[in-house]
C-alpha cells in the first residue's frame, strides 16, 4: 500500500494550476507551511496575499477578489476556516454565490496531538448546511489533486477538507474525476456503506474482517458531501437489506445525516459510525485517537452487524 | 467659490436622495432612516460628482465600486441607483416586499450593488480585496466603502484596516459616517470609541477629517483621497444621524423605524423645503 500526503498534493497542485490560470489567487492566515499553500507562494508571491492571523478578514478578502474575476483559494485550519469565519463565508461569499474555495486543513481529528480547539469534528455540518456551498471531503492524495482542478472549473462557492496525515492511495490516477460523483470501491451484497476520508480505507478492512463471518459488504467512497447525488445514493443501495455511515466527524449534521436525509424515504435501517457529540482530545498518534473515537474497522463491522440486526 | 455650481446642483442630488429614502418608508413601514440620511450627502457627491460610473451598464469592468459597508443605509445607495437609472422608480414603493428589486440589505441582485453587507463589518474587508484584484488587473478603478462609527467596534474593520495598510491600497478610501450614534443611542453612552483619528492614522491610513453634510468639504476630501499614494485614505464624515428630517435629527429614535402619518407629512414638508432650497441656489 502506497502511502502519499493530502495536504502536499493540495499545495502541489495549487502551484501547479497557478501555471494554468492566472485568476488563480492564494490567501494565507500564517499556517501556509502546514496548509502546503506555501508552495504556491514560492511560485506565485505576486498573487499570493498573507493576511496575517484574520481567518475572517480573509474569507471577506477573498470575497472582494472574486467580485474582480479572481478565483481565490483561502486556507487555514478547518476549524477556523470554516467555524472562525463562518459568518463571513455565510454572508459575504454564500448569498451571492461567489468563486472563493475554501481549505480547512488539518481537517477531523488528523491534528492528533493539539486537542479540542484544533480538531475539527463540525467543519462538514457548518459549511453543509450553507446553501449553494459545495463540500469536498478527499479519499486520498490522488483524488485530492482532482478536486483542487475541479474546483478551480467549478462555478460557485467550495469547501475542501483535507487531512494531515499520509493515507492510503486508494483511487486511479487515470479514472476521470468530476464533482459530485461517488465510488464503489468494493462490492457487496449484504450491506452497503457510505464512508469519506480515513474512515474508507477503514471500511475496506471492515469488509475484509466481515467476509470471514460471511458479510458481504459493499464500500462506497463519498468524497461530494454536498450536493449529495440522491439517486446515486440509492442506486448504491441496491439488493442491501444495511445502511452504514462512516466519517471522521460528528455523527451530527456530517457525512450521516446527509446520507440519512437523502434516504429518510426508503426503508432500510441506517447506522452511524462517528464522533458521539464530544469534542476533541490530545493522542499521541493519528491511529490512537482514531481508535479513541471508534473510528476503526473493527467499529465499522460492528456498527454493521448491529443494523443488519435490526432486520 | 470654486464649486458654487456643482456645490449647488449635488445639494439638489442629495434633497431628492433624501425624498426617495422618505418614499421607502411611507408610514407604518419600518426603514434605516437614520444612518441613510447621514451619508446622503456623502453619496450623492460620490454619485454624482465624483466616481466614474457608466449610466448604461451597472456591470462596467472599468467602473468605480462603492460599497456600503453598513449595509442598513442602503437606502441612500438605492436613492441614487433609482437616479442613475440602475434601478425602475416603481421599485421604491416595492422595498422589502416580497418579489422587489430592493431587499433590506444590500443584495447583489441589485443593479448597482456591489457586495453583500448587513452583517456589520465585512464591507472594508470585501473592498480590500476587490481593491487588489482591481490592481492585480492594472486597472484605475477605484473603491470607495461607507462605514458607521458604532460599526468600528467591529474587529474585522480593524483587520481589514491593517491589510489595506500592509498592501498599501491606495486605490481605496474609506468614509465613516460619524454621526456619533449607533443603534441603541449614542456611542458615548454605548461604547466610547475615542480617538478615532487616531486609530486610523496609526492602521497607517491617511485621515481626513470633514464636515460630512458641506458639499464642497466632500468634494475636496475625496480629492485629496485621490492625490494620497502608498496608502489608503479615510475620511471622516462628522454627519447628523437623520439629517434633513427635523424630528430625526440626532436620534437613536429613527435608527431603524416606522415613521407616523403626521412624521411622514412633516419629512415630505422637509423635504419639499430642501428642494426649493438647492433650486434657488442653482
Ligand atoms: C454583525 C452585526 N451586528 C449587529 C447588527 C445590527 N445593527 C444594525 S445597524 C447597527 C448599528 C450601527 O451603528 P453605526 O455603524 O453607527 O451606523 P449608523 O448609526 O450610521 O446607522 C446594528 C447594531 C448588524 N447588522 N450586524
Amino acid at each position: 500500500m502506497r502511502y502519499e500526503s493530502l495536504r502536499n498534493a493540495y499545495g502541489r497542485q495549487l502551484a501547479e494550476l497557478g501555471s494554468i490560470d492566472q485568476r488563480i489567487t492564494v490567501l494565507e492566515a500564517d499556517l501556509g507551511k502546514s496548509t502546503m499553500s506555501c508552495l504556491f507562494q514560492a511560485e506565485y508571491p505576486q498573487r499570493y496575499f498573507q493576511v496575517g492571523i484574520a481567518e475572517q478578514n480573509m474569507a471577506s478578502i477573498a470575497a472582494g477578489l472574486a467580485l474582480t474575476g479572481k478565483i481565490p483559494f483561502i486556507n487555514s485550519f478547518a476549524v477556523f476556516a470554516s467555524g472562525r469565519a463562518y459568518d463571513q463565508i455565510r454572508s459575504s461569499i454564500c448569498i451571492p454565490g461567489l468563486n472563493v474555495r475554501i481549505c480547512g486543513s488539518s481537517a477531523g481529528l488528523s491534528d492528533f496531538g493539539d486537542g479540542k480547539t484544533h480538531q475539527s469534528i463540525d467543519d462538514i455540518g457548518i459549511m453543509r448546511v450553507l446553501q449553494n456551498m459545495t463540500v469536498l471531503s478527499p479519499v486520498d492524495a490522488v483524488e485530492t489533486r482532482k478536486m483542487v482542478n475541479a474546483m478551480a472549473e467549478h462555478d460557485g462557492p467550495a469547501y475542501i477538507r483535507i487531512n494531515r496525515n499520509e493515507l492510503p492511495v486508494l483511487t486511479d490516477e487515470d479514472a476521470p474525476y468530476k464533482i459530485g460523483q461517488m465510488t464503489i470501491m468494493r462490492e457487496g451484497s449484504d450491506a452497503v456503506v457510505f464512508a469519506s476520508g480515513v474512515m474508507v480505507s477503514r471500511s475496506l478492512d471492515a469488509a475484509q474482517l466481515l467476509q470471514e463471518q460471511g458479510i458481504s459488504l459493499r464500500v462506497v467512497n463519498v468524497s461530494t458531501i454536498k450536493p449529495l447525488d440522491a439517486a446515486a445514493l440509492k442506486e448504491c443501495c441496491r439488493a442491501v437489506k444495511a445502511v452504514v455511515t462512516a466519517e471522521e466527524h460528528s455523527i451530527h449534521c456530517g457525512l450521516g445525516s446527509a446520507v440519512a436525509e437523502a434516504l429518510r424515504k426508503e426503508r432500510i435501517p441506517i447506522g452511524f459510525v462517528g464522533i458521539r457529540d464530544l469534542f476533541g482530545t490530545s493522542a499521541r498518534s493519528y491511529d490512537e485517537i482514531l481508535e479513541h473515537y471508534g473510528l476503526t474497522a473493527q467499529a465499522v463491522a460492528e456498527e454493521v452487524q448491529d443494523t443488519l440486526d435490526l432486520n | 467659490m470654486k464649486y458654487s455650481h456643482a456645490a449647488a446642483a449635488l445639494k439638489k442630488r442629495s434633497a431628492v436622495l433624501r425624498s426617495h429614502i422618505l418614499d421607502m418608508m411611507p408610514p407604518g413601514k419600518a426603514g434605516h432612516l437614520g444612518g441613510s440620511c447621514s451619508i446622503a450627502d456623502v453619496t450623492a457627491v460620490l454619485y454624482f460628482h465624483h466616481m466614474n460610473i457608466n449610466e448604461k451598464d451597472p456591470k462596467d469592468p472599468k467602473r468605480d465600486r462603492l460599497v456600503f459597508s453598513k449595509g442598513h443605509a442602503v437606502l441612500a445607495q438605492y436613492a441614487a441607483l433609482v437616479e442613475i437609472g440602475y434601478i425602475d422608480r416603481k421599485e421604491i414603493s416595492k422595498i422589502k416586499s416580497l418579489g422587489g428589486v430592493l431587499q433590506g440589505h444590500p443584495d447583489m441582485k441589485t443593479p448597482g450593488i456591489e457586495a453583500v453587507t448587513g452583517s456589520l463589518g465585512q464591507g472594508l474587508s470585501v473592498s480590500v480585496g476587490m481593491a487588489l484584484g482591481l490592481r492585480m488587473d492594472g486597472s484605475r478603478a477605484r473603491v470607495f466603502t461607507i462605514c458607521g462609527d458604532g460599526e468600528l467596534a467591529e474587529g474585522q474593520i480593524w483587520e481589514a484596516a491593517m491589510t489595506a495598510s500592509v498592501y498599501k491600497t491606495d486605490n481605496i478610501t474609506a468614509v465613516v459616517d460619524w454621526n456619533g450614534i449607533q443603534s441603541t443611542g449614542r456611542l458615548s453612552e454605548v461604547f466610547s470609541i475615542d480617538r478615532i483619528a487616531e486609530k486610523w492614522e496609526s492602521f497607517g491610513w491617511h485621515v481626513i477629517d470633514i464636515d460630512g453634510h458641506d458639499i464642497p468639504s466632500i468634494i475636496d476630501a475625496l480629492e485629496e483621497a485621490d492625490r494620497i499614494t502608498g496608502k489608503p485614505a479615510v475620511i471622516l464624515a462628522r454627519t447628523v444621524k437623520g439629517k434633513g428630517f427635523p424630528f430625526a435629527e440626532d436620534s437613536a429614535a429613527f435608527h431603524n423605524a416606522a415613521l407616523d402619518e403626521q412624521q411622514f407629512k412633516a419629512g415630505r414638508e422637509a423635504v419639499d423645503q430642501m428642494m426649493k432650497e438647492a433650486k434657488d441656489e442653482v
